[in-house]
């Protein structure tokens, strides 16, 4: 079988997928990324492989993207995160317009045109406070695990107020209303208000439109989506479930496949 | 002899200062701020009490100062500790013009007039790079003490750059220098001026103007100091009560009042 992969090389996690040639969406994967990026890139495109049974062969295009693309041998072509992340969104959801996309150690707004090409992006990727690295510090100075804070924030029925200026010092405020007999569920809650606050600046910078798309790694917690929903007054695409991390490395995947098809014309050209 | 107390509740640590009349500091004390700002705060009093071998009815007019000075109940009244650090500054140093307080949760730059009153100031208080948690994530990052960072700096001789400004994300880009075989030394060095950097340049927006004097909890890390010096291509006056400047300052300001109160009643005395 032939396919095209795409591998992600986020800040936290590394992603990739196998995506055939008639468009569907064959395997996923995914590692931390930790400190030896190709060691995770090499490791994540065998395992999706190894899911299909699929040989080196097999995988006839190979697209790199994420903040890593440049560490790593193997791939054909490198692209941008903003590129691959509104290819995989708009291959998900044709109308988007605007992408909010939140990972562990990023924040990104972009707006397409209706081809999806990027036509103006904002980027956070300096201070800790507008990325998942501030949800991740919160639960951890209450004791619980990055992975608990789904489950967490689910049972919070009012969000107590986070101002969210820094992660460091969040700590002291944390503290201050557990101290004061905040519930951890309403603090992470405020938490996640206080974040999405910070995305609709950066939505509103790039002259946001309908129809908007939710990707990146902080999406997978439903809490998350409902209150951007909230604060912009307008319905959300989110891709389902942990399909929400993968949208870059699919839009990577779709850009290999387009150039596969361009490549086989070229040939087709050159041989007649 | 009338004796007068200061008593500076920072984020981290409260410092209690007696004076006597002739502005001799007689005794100090440290003690851990904790989260019951009051109790430590009488807590380093008794202490500085102790320590002086004094009762507390000798002690006439003592001053708070620091984020917590309104929680020292026992205080007559309260400064901002911006005063405090200028007058304490000037006190210790007299041709002191500028001042760089480096605290572990704020950094400041004073501008002060010959006469010990603030003229400017400029702090960094609302986000944690350039403070002294900016040396506590990479004493973490590293697992050393903070007494050792700045001895181990010292060894330093080929500083790696540190990129990234938030705190947060300094702990991982320590590990990532660690996991690309950099020398805990040469990482810490570069640690320490990327810090004096971005003091700099909050001095800066004040003015520098000799004599600079650095005070705050990291004035005692000897590789601040050099990195400072380097930065600012002047020698920086230190002095071994660089903890206690604010306390001192905020003394200096009981020991005015306490004066200040003997002056009409004599003048009374004379009239009558």
């Amino acid at each position: 079988m032939s396919c095209t992969a795409g591998i992600d090389v986020g800040s936290t996690y590394t992603k990739a997928v196998l995506l055939s040639e008639d468009g569907q969406l064959l395997a996923r994967a995914m590692e931390p990324t930790g400190f030896k990026l190709g060691v995770a890139a090499e490791r994540v495109l065998r395992r999706v492989m190894d899911q299909r049974g699929l040989v080196a062969d097999d995988v006839r295009y190979i697209v790199a993207t994420g903040f890593g693309r440049h560490q790593v041998a193997i791939g054909d072509v490198q692209v941008t995160d903003l590129t691959a992340g509104a290819r995989g969104a708009a291959f998900l959801f044709p109308g988007t317009r605007t992408i909010l996309d939140v990972g562990g150690q990023t924040m990104k707004a972009s707006r397409l045109d209706q081809r999806a090409k990027v036509r103006s992006f904002r980027l956070n990727d300096k201070c800790a406070a507008g990325t998942g690295a501030f949800l991740e510090k919160t639960a951890r100075y209450m004791g619980y695990s990055t992975t608990e804070i789904g489950p967490l924030v689910a049972t919070s029925k009012e969000a107590v107020p986070i101002s969210g200026v820094c992660a460091v010092f969040a700590e002291s405020e944390v503290i201050n209303q557990l101290s004061q007999g905040a519930a951890p569920a309403d603090i992470m809650h405020g938490a996640i208000v206080s974040l999405v606050g910070r995305s609709l600046q950066l939505m509103k910078r790039v002259g946001m439109e309908p129809e908007f798309t939710l990707i990146g790694g902080i999406l997978r917690f439903e809490r998350m989506a409902d209150v951007v929903r909230e604060q912009l007054g307008a319905a959300v695409n989110v891709p389902q479930g942990d399909l929400v991390q993968f949208v870059s490395a699919l839009g990577a995947a779709v850009l290999g496949r387009r150039r596969l098809r361009q490549l086989a014309q070229t040939g087709a050209g050159a041989t007649a | 002899m009338a004796y007068a107390a200061g008593v500076d509740v920072g984020s981290t640590q409260t410092k209690a200062v007696i004076i006597d009349e002739s502005k001799r500091i007689l005794a100090r004390s440290l003690v851990d701020t904790g989260a019951n700002v009051t109790r430590a705060a009488e807590h380093a009093f008794q202490e500085a009490l102790q320590a002086g071998d004094l009762r507390e009815e000798e002690v006439e007019y003592v001053v708070g100062t620091g984020y917590g000075r309104y929680k020292v109940t026992f205080g007559n009244t309260q400064v901002t500790e911006i005063s405090c650090h200028g007058r304490g500054a000037v006190h210790l140093f007299p041709n002191t013009r500028t001042v760089l307080d480096m605290g572990g949760q704020d950094t400041k730059a004073i501008r002060v007039a010959p006469t010990g009153e603030i003229v400017d100031f400029c702090m960094n208080d609302k986000c944690a790079a350039g403070t002294g948690r900016f040396l506590g994530a990479a004493a973490s990052a590293l697992e050393l003490n903070l007494s050792e960072l700045g001895p181990t700096a010292l060894r330093g001789e080929r500083p790696v750059k540190i990129s990234t400004t938030c705190t947060v994300f300094a702990e991982s880009e320590v590990l990532s220098w660690l996991g690309k075989g950099k020398k805990t030394e040469d990482i810490l060095l570069g640690v320490h001026q990327s810090i004096a950097q971005r003091s700099v340049g909050l001095l800066r927006r004040v003015g520098i103007d000799p004599e600079v004097t650095f005070t705050g909890g990291v004035a005692r890390n000897l590789a601040m100091i050099a990195a400072l010096n380097e930065r600012l291509g002047l020698t920086v006056n230190v002095s071994d009560e660089s903890h206690y400047i604010g306390a001192l300052g905020a003394a200096l300001f009981a020991l005015d009042h306490i004066l200040a109160s003997r002056a009409p009643a004599k003048a009374g005395q004379e009239a009558s």
